[in-house]
């Protein structure tokens, strides 16, 4: 059962968005509508699966001292590959999301897990342990992006819900919005979850080996 | 005359109006984990801007002399990345070797550089926006810059707030995202600033 756990614990309560406040900078691009945020949780979820799976078979291969720049590039192969197919199958998601597709691969999430977990664990947690996450990442995007959908454009999903009387309040879809919205998510979760949302620190942060703030970690309180 | 209008607007657009942290999202991460104290967030914002330029000067010649001509350009994350991630690797090794009171600033920041989405951010976007190599490092250069002070204004917001008395659900980080909203707000004021100057 215990495969399960690596699972679910992605899902909430070490929801990698909203608890451990990794990978901001898409959840903050890219939801001013929900069925970005959707597109992008989904495909930044296949390289997560994908690269944790790559990089936990290879783990006894690849040398200790070069696995960051090992594990970027298998990831940066991942993008290539999911953004292609976007481009090819979905133009106008590839579009909405622009550079920060090919941005997946500088997702701290990705590189996190792969330091973290994949390249301590057998395949199959590997895997499971990089859908759960995928997926509480896509969960919280999706969130974020339908209220900044909803509040800022009166729609959700494309489809028009807030009646008309409302004049609907711009401010959620420009940037100011998105750091509002996911600050208070981030506290309701906090609030509901019971746990205080943990600080940025270097835990989970993909160049903690080679970084000297890491080594004194008192001080550091979030330097990555 | 032309290319340094161009260039000029580049520079203004990129510091203020199109700021990279506040209205374009890259570099999130070192913004609200370094900007604690002004210290830290100079050397963060002078490194960062410092491997924005260098690794835009590099990509440029490697797209345009290599990927291109071998028709294998969707290559590009791939390729930058490597070369992001050795550029900074050698950068950290010159500083070291002969310049050992700049690494002392700078170089603790350098190993968290290679995977901040800015820098990976610039060299792709010099791409997608087809600019030439002097509007390419113009860019980078801007978006340094604009990263360098908003990281400063940001360490002098977070300060006051550390003293201030706070919702307790909201203490950390929702608080400082919600400063930063109202930071970002203030720097939408800028929007059309460059076009109103140029006229263009």
């Amino acid at each position: 059962m215990s495969y399960m756990k690596e699972f679910t614990k992605g899902l909430i309560k070490e929801n990698p968005n909203l608890v451990m406040l990794l990978g901001m900078c898409p959840t903050l691009a890219v939801t001013v509508m929900a069925e970005n945020g959707l597109g992008m949780g989904l495909a930044t979820t296949f390289v997560l699966v994908c690269s944790n799976l790559v990089i936990s078979l290879l783990k006894k291969v690849i040398p200790d001292t070069v696995r960051l720049p090992c594990f970027i590039v298998i990831i940066a192969g991942f993008v290539t590959l999911v953004s292609l197919l976007l481009d090819a199958f979905l133009p106008e998601l590839a579009k909405e999301l622009g550079v920060f597709l090919s941005l997946i691969t500088v997702n701290c999430i990705i590189l996190g897990r792969a330091e973290m977990f994949a390249c301590k664990n057998k395949v199959l947690p590997s895997v499971l342990d990089g859908l759960g996450m995928g997926l509480g990442f896509t969960a919280s995007l999706f969130i974020v992006g339908s209220i900044r959908e909803i509040l800022g454009t009166g729609m959700w999903m494309g489809i028009t819900i807030a009646p008309d009387f409302l004049e609907p309040m711009t401010l959620f879809i420009l940037p100011a919005g998105g750091f509002f919205t996911l600050g208070c998510v981030i506290a309701i979760v906090g609030k509901l979850t019971g746990k205080k949302p943990r600080k940025i620190t270097c835990e989970g942060c993909p160049s903690r080996g080679s970084c000297e703030f890491a080594a004194k970690e008192e001080t550091t309180d979030g330097a990555c | 005359m032309e290319l340094a209008k161009n260039l000029m607007m580049i520079l203004l657009t990129g510091i203020l109006a199109e700021n990279f942290i506040l209205s374009k999202f890259y570099g999130i991460c070192p913004f609200l984990g370094v900007s604690k104290t002004t210290s830290g967030a100079v050397g963060m914002g002078f490194a960062v801007t410092f491997v924005m330029v260098g690794a835009s000067a590099v990509t440029y010649p490697i797209y345009y002399g290599v990927l291109v001509p071998l028709n294998i350009t969707y290559l590009n994350t791939i390729c930058f990345i490597l070369v992001i991630a050795t550029f900074v690797q050698i950068v950290e090794m010159v500083l070291k070797k002969f310049i050992p009171p700049l690494y002392k600033s700078l170089g603790v920041y350098l190993p968290l550089i290679t995977t901040n989405c800015a820098v990976l951010g610039v060299t792709i976007l010099n791409i997608d926006n087809e600019y030439g190599f002097l509007e390419s490092i113009t860019n980078a250069l801007a978006g340094g810059i604009g990263f360098l002070l908003v990281m400063v204004i940001f360490s002098g917001v977070r300060g006051r707030i550390e003293k201030c008395n706070v919702p307790k659900a909201l203490e950390g980080t929702p608080i400082t995202l919600i400063a930063a909203s109202i930071t970002s707000l203030s720097f939408v004021g800028f929007g059309g600033l460059a076009d109103g100057i140029f006229g263009a």
